[in-house]
């Protein structure tokens, strides 16, 4: 069982409100989607590898050559608050 | 106060750093966008550096390169098998709200860094770890009235440096004083440098310099640590530590403990601010980027990067010693700022080595420091100083011209022959033109001829006096010397 | 010009513009107005890129035939989570409403340089998270077989459109069954290529090892054929490896010598009955066309779900970080410092289940977590990779139903997430060993499509391909959905 302030916690991390309803609900729903997955605890996997990816590459490198990006009208575009060619965000502190 | 070499009463400082280095590729850590320096935001970007939804990283193959040859010259091992980790927090400066780094499998760990006191004995910091990763973007709090985060009423964020490669490497708590910190980072600097991987600017961000400070009697178990952040500056590396060493002992000393926490020095007042420690504390959730494969160097490429490595600093001082009979101390100057070095090898190329030390030394760094210029941006090429020490050496100008016309061409850029030319500086070594003078000179003054020739050498001074005053000062004072000589006592 | 829309494929298309027997405009015109008389009742579209797509149409057309590209003019439908730079891409999510990306994805890169017309963006589950397409923020797509039904997810708007002929073909993405789920659902063909076939690069992630996109058609053939035009090595995608060969229309008529695993596992009591019926008579099929269908174990598989449902969350929940009102989409008037315009946007911006999986991710990575959940669940899928490298040492092919039940009825399932989890038992292994797996139209039971699922090593798509086709050429499954078109 997850407990609330677990809730909580981790909703805080991820930057997600939870309304006292929703945080009950997530709180159930969580505890029994992390009750079904822990069955993977279980296992002894002392010595097993873990794999990232099932095709395994190494090594995939890039050029170190200049592509053209975007303009400052491109990259500001879709930007929902933009002042003097910079994105604009509320205050920090 | 302390005096800044590690005697903080019964106490003493235990430092670690963490040091960060923007390299000097040309492109970013995992997208192609150009690396630069004062554009106008936002205008060196991509749908992969802004984060864009759907876009994916792929590492810059030089910025590896770099990255070993950084990892070898600090004598680390590198890793046969290294990967990026994703290190997750939010932050307006990191668009995909995660940076790419590395984790628990870095690419050099182990490694040391000799580095050379003042008194001539030398401190071997260890190096934990050197490890790639990639820069956030800028901030400008703006609004209110300071420019710093409290106060201000939004932010403003700039992506032309996000993603630029960073190189970060940490250090064992292997430093005791702020100037040990200090020279620490000089010679590393310098190190990287003579790589030539970084621009290793401070003021423009491409070094920076967190450090993690405690203080504790010798023998006892290390105290709790703060985080010092973002030093921007040689001189604010060292008084930040100060400041934060001091406050770390008055709070013992009032009978406080330590608390963890993460410290700002403020330059203008010279005085330390403890953040607010996090609510969530550091909860950055890594887990192995699935966007990116695994890096597997093999002894081939290892070698190969090793090969790629330049002279290193200590090596340099060896051979200049060595090649140059210089002494070790100015070996050791010259090798510990490889531009210096450089300028000196270039003038050194063309004639008398010790001379050239002299002046690269003497002069032209006393230049370089009153204008406030760094090697490259000087005036006076080394070949034009290499001409102005030949002209020393024939004789055309005495050493203190020498240093009229050095200033001139630090001024103008103006090569020597052409400011002696200009100005009628050259020494006059003819004998027939110098004997006409000083015969002239003596005809002109019998009672000091006869003085001298009574015995009173002394007068002697006042027929060079008359002859420099006639040759504007140009006049060879040896060959001046025997002339007159010669004259008076034919 | 008037044709059966059901009988368009692909590359009956292609052969109509290549004999002069329709114009391209007149093929965009077809599929525009079979979206207006039935896209209301399905609900497949998010977007319809009409005015592009006219125009494109109409240049291709005064184009003359022998300068055109021999896909050029073929209309195609994509889901709306691959990057289509200046058209509003959404994934199905309000957090991304109005955001028209400043670039294309490769695969979408690849439909315009073979000259493909792109009608439109089609409905999924939001961010590719659920296996309904109720979770879209937008609207529900309905299946064409039954509107009272989902098509499957999470590109249950790919599958729908492909089967109510809104489309000839489509691409849509797998992250644990997305493709094929879906297809089995709706009666189409739907393949996921191996891990790394087709470049992910402009794929909105949702768990970035698992993410595959592919075709969803109403024949093998075209599955083939899109297959070959958007595969391939990608610079711009580190993981992408691209086929080994170039992929060849399938021909293959008979099966004869080649071996069928029928994984025991999946053919569990989660498994309908009328599902099994279909499955079954398709192994008699597959033995009747020279095929051998034995039983075999993979025990690993059944930690399948347990390890997916720790994996891609935890990528999910960090991919998704990158919404937060900063730089693109939905921003939040609420809060009035950072902390709370990110919380209030992401809040707002999300739906349930995007939530809940966020919520799930940010859980099993948060300190201390780590390696009794990711950890493991990366050790799992070496087992599982194991088991798979184990049996096709003796088999070609490992076969089950694709999913275990037919199309369920619009809510009947949202209220418990688990049970929605656990019924994609049988997709969930083939990503998490990158697998390339197909799921094939193989009978109906109630009335509604089965799919028959074929699972082959890596890289072993030609094969994969080369049986679905023999086997759809028995299967030969003549009926189609029964919708009434609108007129307005």
């Amino acid at each position: 069982m997850i407990s609330r302030e677990e809730v909580e916690h981790v909703a805080r991390l991820a930057r997600l409100h939870l309304d006292e309803e929703a945080l009950e609900r997530m709180g159930s729903e969580l505890s029994q989607i992390i009750d079904y997955v822990q069955q993977i605890g279980e296992l002894d996997l002392a010595g097993v590898e873990p794999t990232m990816h099932a095709v395994a590459l190494t090594n995939v490198f890039r050029e170190d050559e200049i592509w053209k990006g975007l303009t400052q009208d491109e990259a500001l575009s879709n930007a929902p608050n933009v002042e003097a060619g910079h994105f604009a965000v509320p205050r920090m502190g | 106060m302390s005096n800044g070499h590690g005697s903080y009463g019964e106490y003493e400082a235990v430092i670690g750093l963490e040091i960060h280095l923007q390299l000097k590729t040309n492109t970013k850590m995992f997208c192609s966008c150009a690396v630069t320096f004062g554009e106008e935001p936002n205008t060196r970007v991509c749908p992969i550096c802004l984060g864009h939804p759907g876009s994916l990283p792929v590492t810059n193959g030089r910025a590896v390169e770099y990255a070993t040859r950084i990892a070898l010259a600090l004598d680390c091992g590198i890793a046969p098998h290294t990967i990026f980790h994703r290190k997750n927090y939010f932050y307006p400066d990191l668009p995909k709200a995660y940076q790419i780094s590395q984790y628990d499998l870095p690419l050099g760990v182990g490694g040391h860094l000799d580095v050379e006191q003042e008194d001539g004995s030398t401190n071997r910091v260890g190096i934990t770890r050197v490890h790639m990763e990639e820069d956030a973007g800028k901030l400008v709090h703006a609004g209110g009235a300071t420019g710093r985060i409290h106060g201000a009423d939004y932010s403003l964020v700039d992506f032309n440096r996000g993603g630029t490669p960073l190189v970060e490497i940490v250090t064992e708590p292997d430093i005791r004083s702020s100037e040990q910190a200090r020279s620490f980072l000089n010679q590393l600097k310098n190190l990287i440098e003579h790589l030539g991987v970084s621009d290793v600017n401070m003021e423009e961000g491409s070094l920076r310099c967190d450090a993690n400070v405690s203080v504790r009697r010798p023998g006892e178990p290390l105290g709790t640590k703060t985080e010092l952040k973002n030093m921007n500056s040689f001189r604010f590396l060292a008084r930040g530590l100060e400041a934060e060493i001091e406050r770390q002992l008055s709070d013992l000393g009032a009978g406080e403990k330590v608390r963890q926490a993460t410290v700002h020095f403020d330059p203008s007042t010279g005085s330390i601010s403890v953040l607010r420690s996090k609510e969530e504390a550091h909860d950055y959730r890594y887990f192995p980027e699935p966007d990116l494969v695994p890096i597997v160097l093999d002894e081939a490429f290892i070698e190969k990067q090793r090969a790629e490595l330049p002279e290193l600093p200590a090596a340099r001082k060896e051979r200049l010693m060595a090649q140059y009979a210089l002494s070790a101390y100015d070996a050791g100057v010259l090798a510990g700022n490889r531009s210096l070095g450089d300028y000196f090898e270039r003038v050194a190329a063309e004639g008398d080595a010790k001379l050239a030390a002299n002046w690269v030394m003497g002069d032209f760094s006393a230049y370089l420091n009153a204008q406030g210029f760094t090697v490259d941006e000087s005036r006076v090429a080394p070949e034009d100083l290499a001409e102005l020490l030949r002209l020393i050496a024939d004789g055309t100008l005495s050493g203190k011209l020498a240093k009229d016309v050095f200033a001139t061409m630090a001024e103008s850029g103006q090569k020597p022959g052409h400011v002696v030319e200009e100005r009628g500086l050259g020494q006059i070594s003819d004998e027939g033109a110098l004997e006409a003078i000083v015969a002239g000179i003596v005809d002109a003054n019998p009672s000091a001829v006869a003085e001298y020739r009574s015995g009173n050498k002394k007068v002697m001074g006042f027929f060079v006096g008359q002859v420099m005053k006639e040759t504007k000062g140009r006049a060879n004072p040896q060959l001046a010397n025997s002339l007159i000589r010669r004259a008076l006592e034919a | 010009m008037s044709h059966d829309v059901y009988e368009l494929s692909g590359i009956r298309c292609r052969g109509l513009l290549e004999s002069g027997q329709a114009s391209a405009t007149e093929l965009v015109q077809v599929y525009l107005d079979r979206m207006r008389g039935v896209d209301k009742q399905v609900g497949a579209y998010l977007l319809s890129n009409e005015e592009a797509a006219l125009q494109q149409a109409a240049e291709i057309d005064a184009k003359p035939p022998e300068e055109r590209r021999p896909w050029e003019g073929v209309p195609i439908a994509v889901k709306d989570i691959m990057a289509t730079k200046g058209v509003e891409t959404t994934c199905a999510s309000r957090i991304l409403s109005g955001y028209r990306p400043p670039y294309d994805a490769t695969a979408i890169r690849k439909l315009k340089e073979a000259g493909l017309i792109i009608l439109g963006k089609l409905n999924m589950d939001e961010f590719a998270m659920g296996s309904s397409t109720e979770n879209s923020a937008y609207q529900p797509t309905r299946n064409p077989w039954d509107l009272e039904r989902v098509p499957g997810g999470s590109s249950g708007g790919s599958a729908a459109a492909v089967a109510a002929a809104e489309t000839p073909w489509a691409l849509g993405t797998d992250t644990g069954g997305s493709i094929r789920q879906p297809a089995s659902l709706c009666g189409v063909v739907g393949l996921k290529p191996t891990y790394g076939a087709v470049s992910r690069y402009g794929l909105i992630a949702f768990a970035s090892s698992l993410d595959q996109i592919g075709p969803l058609t109403r024949t093998v053939s075209d599955a083939a054929a899109l297959l070959g035009i958007v595969e391939g090595r990608d610079p711009l995608d580190s993981t992408s490896t691209g086929l080994r060969e170039p992929i060849r229309l399938p021909t293959e008529r008979d099966l004869a010598g080649r071996r069928f695993g029928v994984i025991k596992e999946f053919l569990g009591e989660a498994i309908d009955s009328g599902v099994r019926e279909v499955f079954n008579d398709a192994c008699k099929t597959i033995e009747a066309l020279g095929g051998v269908v034995e039983e075999v174990s993979l025990p690993s598989v059944e930690r399948g779900i347990a390890a997916y449902y720790i994996i891609a969350p935890a990528e999910a929940s960090s991919n998704l970080a990158r919404f937060d009102g900063v730089r693109y989409g939905y921003r939040s008037g609420e809060g009035e410092d950072l902390l709370s315009m990110y919380t209030h946007t992401r809040s707002e911006g999300f739906g349930p289940e995007v939530k809940r999986r966020i919520m799930i991710g940010t859980y099993v990575l948060s300190a201390g977590y780590y390696e009794a959940y990711y950890g493991q669940a990366q050790r799992t899928r070496t087992l599982i990779v194991q088991d798979f490298n184990r049996v096709f040492a003796d088999y070609d092919y490992l076969i089950s139903p694709t999913s275990p039940s037919v199309a369920f009825k619009l809510g009947e399932r949202t209220a418990d997430p688990l049970a929605m989890y656990l019924s994609d038992l049988c997709t969930i292994p083939v990503n998490l060993a990158g697998l390339p797996a197909i799921s094939l139209p193989a009978g109906f039971s109630q009335g509604l499509p089965v799919g028959l699922h074929l699972i082959s090593p890596h890289f072993g798509e030609q094969a994969l391909l080369d049986a679905a086709h023999a086997l759809e050429q028995k299967f030969l499954l003549e009926a189609r959905p029964n919708l009434t078109e609108v007129t307005e």
